[in-house]
């Protein structure tokens, strides 16, 4: 999937807490990886952050971790260029406000870009302090790889 | 006997994860439970033995909301143990500080959270549907708030910028300027943000809350001041354990807190409009009084006005403070070590935040205890709910849902904040 203009890659979560990391961990594999026209960015997750994070950028790929009863480190993904996120994936968010009402703040203001990807990592344990799952981490690994394979390595 | 429960297994549109359930029986309310299940987090005791200048950057990480209010009563309590006095242009830039936090607060649980409530949307997603230009509005009042937090803090979300005794860098007033004319703009979409929520339709709903904040002499309360109540209450930090006392309730993760004296008590932006309404600026105190407002308002349903009269005050205070500044010599006052005990109380956008720590020699912190507004709201929250929710029980099981739920909304709950100790009992029979 080749893109023209901004591409930003956004890995979302909480580095503290467990699986909540694995959007964060795709982000920073791939930083430093990618050619100029693509920004990539850690956030907690908060929908008006993610909002800003998009603004005007052509192509937008989020990656949260997530809870729909799937066996950890299963990868989810959506294309949300036209259609919401099924309701049954919830992206983990302790804000009660993050990747998806971020999706449909853009998509209802007219501002989601024209491309936009959501990848979803299954966690399977979010507490506190706790260190990312092995299942995570070979799940970021093949994340970073698939988005580095459809957008980055296409080149401006 | 006429039984009928209300439940909302995970509240929407509050900070964290909590429930709540309602139980009416022959028309009355029997139980009203705010129940928070979110995780205990042990912050107090991750801060033992770690030293004094770590627990800015430590605390912040416990609320992405409002890390600043936990940085800010963290320094204070420090440097109140250590017989430290933060003056001038890093009081000011503090102040600043707190101004962006509250802006960017306020503004999304304002235009995100709560408007949504009033004006019959299940969501901000709804309500940009037919509002955006008003949505558009409040993202880009928020984001003066976070242009601030990320110039004076490092960064938008946990701030790494501040330290005990000041700041490791101070801004010079050319970095300041453009923030000046940001904030101008901020200025009037707060005030028109103040017009806006003051015409929403309020339910009728009143109680005598005992109301507590910070209060200062000359200012608006952030950082700096003692403990008042509307009921005579006027004590220094250091006494906050003579008067307040937390217990644990079985149906929560966050501990409760009540006066010595039985009672609960409300803080946030009720009590800090109705104790200091006289210390805001003009323009927001004619806001106020152009919205409606008395000196003292009593309707939780109405706190989303006062939230936006404030942060009417923190963007025109911020300007004031931007104009006046006039660069430290020293970023920071300089610190030596030694043992005691040190309180901090400072007014985070949900209400008094409060930080106790006990030093020892070489400035390692032997005790820490963190005591979030919200945790403090819990009492409060279920009382109105106890007491209000008998007034809309005629409604259908989902209009009373939205009735409890928009209740809680009221006070802004940072759920993730207030979960912060729990002590576990194991009963093995």
């Amino acid at each position: 999937m080749a893109t023209r203009g901004r591409l930003v890659v956004i890995g979302v979560g909480n580095p503290d807490r467990g699986d909540d990391a694995a959007g964060r961990m795709v982000a920073r594999r791939l930083a430093g990886r990618v050619n100029s026209n693509v920004e990539v960015r850690e956030c907690a997750g908060e929908a008006t952050e993610l909002l800003a994070a998009m603004a005007g950028a052509s192509s937008a790929v989020l990656i949260d971790a997530c809870l729909s009863g799937a066996l950890p480190g299963t990868i989810h993904r959506f294309d949300v260029s036209r259609d919401p996120m099924p309701s049954a994936i919830r992206p983990w968010s302790s804000h009660g406000f993050g990747v998806g009402e971020a999706v449909e703040l853009a998509r209802a203001l007219g501002e989601l870009p024209p491309v936009c990807i959501v990848y979803g990592v299954e966690g399977g344990c979010f507490d506190p302090g706790a260190a990312p799952t092995s299942e995570i981490a070979v799940a970021v690994k093949e994340v970073a790889d698939r988005i580095f394979g459809d957008f980055v390595n296409e080149g401006p | 006997m006429a039984t009928r429960t209300i439940k909302v297994d995970y509240l929407a549109r509050v900070e964290g994860e909590a429930s709540l359930k309602l139980v009416v029986r022959d028309g009355r309310v029997d139980q009203a439970q705010l129940s928070i299940f979110e995780p205990p987090r042990f912050f107090e005791a991750m801060l033992r033995d770690r030293d004094f200048t770590e627990a800015p950057d430590i605390t912040a990480r416990i609320c992405g909301i409002c890390p600043v209010a936990y940085q800010m009563s963290s320094v204070h309590a420090m440097e109140n143990a250590l017989g430290v006095t933060v003056d001038g242009p890093l009081r000011a830039l503090r102040r600043l500080l707190y101004c962006g936090e509250w802006i960017e607060s306020h503004t999304l649980h304002v235009y995100m959270l709560h408007a949504p409530d009033f004006l019959g949307y299940e969501g901000s997603v709804e309500m940009a549907r037919d509002h955006g230009d008003l949505v558009r509005r409040g993202l880009d009042l928020k984001k003066a708030g976070n242009e601030i937090v990320a110039l004076l803090g490092g960064r938008e979300i946990h701030p790494i910028n501040v330290r005990v005794g000041g700041f490791y860098r101070v801004p010079t007033k050319r970095d300041l300027a453009p923030l000046a004319e940001r904030l101008k703009r901020a200025r009037e979409a707060a005030l028109a943000t103040v017009q806006w929520t003051a015409g929403f339709d309020f339910p009728d709903r009143e109680r005598d809350y005992t109301f507590v904040s910070v209060s200062h002499p000359d200012e608006y309360p952030f950082n700096e001041g003692r403990i008042v109540s509307n009921r005579g209450l006027d004590i220094a930090t250091a006494d906050y354990d003579s008067h307040f006392v937390e217990s644990h309730e079985q149906h929560s993760t966050a501990l409760y807190a009540q006066m010595r004296d039985g009672g609960s008590y409300l803080l946030g932006p009720l009590a800090r409009y109705a104790l200091n309404h006289d210390r805001l600026r003009p323009l927001a105190r004619e806001a106020a009084r152009d919205a409606g407002l008395g000196p003292v308002c009593r309707n939780p349903y109405r706190s989303i006005v006062v939230r936006a009269v404030e942060v009417l005050q923190a963007c025109d205070e911020a300007i004031a403070l931007i104009e006046a500044y006039e660069e430290p010599d020293h970023p920071a006052v300089a610190i030596t070590p030694r043992a005691g005990i040190g309180f901090g109380a400072t007014e985070a956008p949900r209400g008094m935040l409060f930080h106790r720590y006990r030093l020892d020699d070489d400035g390692s912190i032997a005790e820490a205890r963190i005591i979030p507004p919200t945790s403090q709201n819990q009492a409060s929250i279920e009382e109105d709910l106890a007491n209000y929710a008998e007034g809309f029980l005629d409604l259908p099981d989902e209009a009373l849902r939205h009735r409890c739920e928009q209740t809680v909304r009221n006070y802004d709950p940072c759920i993730s904040c207030a979960t912060h100790f729990l002590r576990l009992e194991v009963d093995r029979g």
